[in-house]
C-alpha cells in the first residue's frame, strides 16, 4: 500500500514527531508507515485521516 | 532515551527492576538456606523454586507489556520480538535435547534453562526487528 503521508506532513510544515503527538502514537509508527514498512490498522487510518482533514482514500493507495 | 518510552514501556522496566532484585533476593536467601542445612522434605522444594517465582514474573510482565502497550506498531514488533525468542529458545533446547539423547554433550543444562534461552531470544527478536523494520521497538 502507497501512502501520502511524508507530502501530506511536509505542507504543513511538521515533523514526524509533530504527527506522532498528534496521533498519539510514537514517532517510530509514523516512520514505518511513512515508509510503507508497516500499514495502519483500520482506525489508525481514521484517525491519520482526522488528523489531515483528509479521506482515507486521499491519504493511502492500492500499490 | 528514557523520555521517548511509551507508559507500558516504562511501567514493564519498573516492573523487571522489581523482579530482577526479588530474583538476586531470593536466590541467595535459597542458596544460604540449603547451604545451612534448613532446606529439608517439603521447605526444600519451596525454597528451590523461589528463585524461579520472579522468573515467572517476566515472562507476566512481558505478556503485560503486550496487553497495555497502545501503540499498535510497537505492539506488534514486541509480538514479533516474542515469536522470533520463542522459536530461538525451542530450537536450542530441541537441539540440546538431542545431543543429549545420542550422549554427545554432558546431560544438565549448567544453569542455562529454557527461560535464559527465551530472553536472549527477545534480543534476537529486537536484532530482527532492527534490521527488517528499522527500529527495535520502545522498550529494548
Amino acid at each position: 500500500m502507497n501512502n501520502r503521508l511524508k507530502v501530506l506532513r511536509a505542507e504543513r510544515n511538521w515533523s514526524q514527531q509533530d504527527l506522532a503527538e498528534r496521533l498519539e502514537v510514537s514517532r517510530q509508527s509514523v516512520n514505518a508507515i511513512e515508509t510503507g514498512k508497516y500499514d495502519p490498522s483500520l482506525p489508525l487510518a481514521f484517525r491519520i485521516a482526522d488528523v489531515f482533514g483528509l479521506s482515507i482514500e486521499d491519504i493511502f493507495q492500492r500499490d | 532515551m528514557t523520555r521517548n518510552w511509551s507508559p507500558a514501556a516504562r511501567r514493564y522496566t519498573l516492573r523487571l527492576a522489581v523482579l530482577m532484585t526479588a530474583y538476586v533476593a531470593l536466590l541467595v536467601f535459597a542458596n544460604l538456606m540449603f547451604k545451612q542445612g534448613y532446606a529439608k522434605g517439603a521447605l526444600a522444594y519451596g525454597l528451590a523454586l523461589l528463585p524461579a517465582l520472579p522468573i515467572i514474573g517476566v515472562f507476566w510482565a512481558v505478556m503485560r507489556l503486550l496487553i497495555e502497550e497502545k501503540d499498535e506498531f510497537l505492539r506488534m514488533l514486541l509480538v514479533r520480538q516474542c515469536l522470533v525468542a520463542t522459536g530461538f529458545c525451542l530450537t536450542v533446547m530441541t537441539v540440546w535435547e538431542w545431543l543429549q539423547n545420542f550422549e554427545l554433550v554432558q546431560p544438565g543444562n549448567g544453569g542455562f534453562g529454557a527461560a535464559f534461552f527465551w530472553f536472549a531470544g527477545l534480543g534476537v527478536g529486537a536484532l530482527y526487528n532492527r534490521v527488517t523494520m528499522g527500529t527495535a521497538g520502545g522498550c529494548q
